[in-house]
């Protein structure tokens, strides 16, 4: 168990180092948010209905959040593939789960820079107030949805073992997620058979936990029902990754790109 | 001038051909098909949470703005991805014309961004139950065909800068989120800043979307021919400064001997 835990531990530091030297990806981490906030600020400044502006900050961030860990643990393998170091990773002693994780939660650590930046976005072209109802809260909150993020993307890294066009996946999941995790949109607005597929997905409740502790309310139990779909996630994602590599062995298709 | 026009379209189509990473089915449905329509969905859906402007508005706008997802992309990859292929040298070692060589690059990207806009706005009408009469689908397409060659003109720029740049993707998608951002595709320039609204005129696109929603309005072509006539002149422009821009930085990369370094 220790062994495995400082793999996770040696793959996320060598992740955020890796992603943190590429000044391309944190513009892109600090302008998609804030480009995604300005439009949201807009439409709800003209609009009947209101809402805080520091939760359409926290909510772009957020949105940035999952872009991030949406291309980082997405792209983790074919990353991997590309450089040639796939099926070193796959036949070292490590579980390579242990080593996705590492990726897939540094991913998501990165993708804090996007909530720093709108809410730096917000306070200084928006003079937004600050003003969080739970912050204790809030600061369990953020870093319980990042790993809820981090344990969805290791799912989803696992199911993309098999597709080669990955980077497509990646850019079209970006909006379903922002719109079934109810950041800018409440799920009573989106059709009834959306709302099921929503409660099933931990970040979901991550993000609902985070709205309470910033706008008021109880954000104790979205944070138990964020962590035990965030194991479930990682359950599954652990179990893919077992059958997808074994399916990948057998056909001999590992490293085709 | 046969030799001329060979170039121009098929050395255009050859160049999409192999250039254009998204043309693989496995690659081009999640891409130019779902992602552009998931963005339709999520504009229309914020828009109706905050009660802000109807479904019409989203899609039109979105619709229009997918367009350019393949104008951008696809041409600035059809220019910039020589240099990553490594073939830059080899082809501009040739005699061929150089503005058939670079303009023919973005007609097949044209096409495309006709192709996923008209996508857009069926699909976005059937799903958000938006009326827009058939009346007015012709004058709609000259609108989109206007709206998609004034882009592909301006991802032309960003090929060109993609000469001598190293990450053209970077910045076809700097240029994407400046549009979504500027060009009033989901909130109109009277509610931006004046400064933002300014930035919007200068970009194309934005004319486009808006010829297209007073079109979607009952207008007719005549009517919005002042604002479409300014999208293709702004498009004109652009495609000036990415054929100066070519140009240039061809004669830098003899100069430096710097086609293929990264």
């Amino acid at each position: 168990m220790r062994r495995t835990l400082s793999v996770v531990r040696s793959s996320f530091r060598f992740h955020l180092k890796a992603t943190l030297k590429s000044s391309a990806t944190i513009m892109f981490m600090v302008i998609v948010p804030i480009v995604y906030a300005t439009i949201a600020f807009f439409m709800y400044r003209g609009g009947a209905n209101e809402v805080a502006v520091v939760w359409i900050a926290v909510a772009a961030g957020i949105m940035g959040l999952w872009s991030t860990t949406l291309a980082g643990s997405g792209m983790a393998l074919q990353r991997e593939r590309w450089a040639g170091t796939l099926e070193l990773l796959f036949a070292s002693p490590p579980p390579f789960a242990a080593v996705l994780l590492g990726v897939a939660l540094a991913t998501s650590a990165t993708g804090l820079y996007s909530l720093v930046a709108t809410l730096f976005w917000g306070w200084a072209f928006f003079h937004m107030p600050l003003h969080l109802a739970h912050p204790v809260w809030f600061a369990v909150a953020v870093p319980a949805t990042v790993l809820a993020l981090g344990l969805f993307g290791l799912l989803l890294a696992a199911t993309f073992i098999l597709y080669r066009q990955t980077f497509a996946l990646v850019n079209l999941f970006e909006y379903p997620v922002w719109l079934i995790t109810g950041l800018l949109v409440p799920l009573s607005l989106l059709p009834g058979w959306v709302q099921p597929i929503a409660w099933l997905i931990a970040p979901t409740w991550g993000i609902k936990a985070i709205h309470a502790a910033t706008t008021g309310g109880s954000p104790g139990g979205y944070l138990a029902a964020a962590g035990a779909l965030a194991l479930a996630s990682f359950g599954a994602g652990v179990l893919c990754l077992r059958y997808f590599e074994t399916l990948a062995r057998r056909r001999a298709s590992l490293s085709l790109t | 001038m046969k030799g001329w026009l060979r170039l121009f379209f098929n050395g255009g189509l050859l160049s999409y051909r192999a250039l254009f990473a998204w043309v693989d089915p496995r690659v081009y449905i999640p891409s130019m098909l779902g992602f552009p329509l998931f963005q339709l969905l999520f504009f229309a859906y914020v828009g109706r949470a905050a009660s802000f402007q109807d479904d019409a508005f989203y899609v039109v706008g979105n619709a229009i703005m997918t367009a350019n997802a393949g104008a951008i992309f696809g041409t600035s990859f059809s220019v910039g991805g020589e240099r990553w292929t490594q073939t830059l040298s080899a082809v501009l070692a040739t005699p061929a014309n150089r503005f058939a060589l670079f303009v023919g690059r973005a007609v097949p990207n044209i096409a495309n961004g006709i192709l996923v806009s008209t996508f857009c706005f069926v699909l976005g009408c059937l799903l958000l139950d938006v009326s827009i009469g058939w009346d007015q689908v012709p004058a709609l397409a000259v609108v989109v065909v206007v709206s998609t060659a004034s882009c592909a003109c301006f991802g032309l720029v960003i090929g060109s800068i993609g000469l001598r740049a190293r990450d053209t993707v970077l910045y076809a998608n700097l240029a994407y989120l400046a549009m979504l951002v500027f060009c009033g595709v989901n909130v109109p320039l009277d509610d931006l800043p004046g400064w933002m609204a300014t930035i919007g005129r200068a970009l194309p696109l934005t004319h486009g979307i808006e010829a297209g929603r007073e079109i979607a309005n009952g207008a007719t072509l005549s009517d919005v021919s002042g604002l479409l006539v300014t999208e293709a002149l702004i498009g004109c422009v652009y495609a000036g400064v990415a054929y100066g821009l070519f140009r240039l930085f061809e004669a830098e990369g003899r100069r430096r001997a710097s086609f293929e370094t990264y």
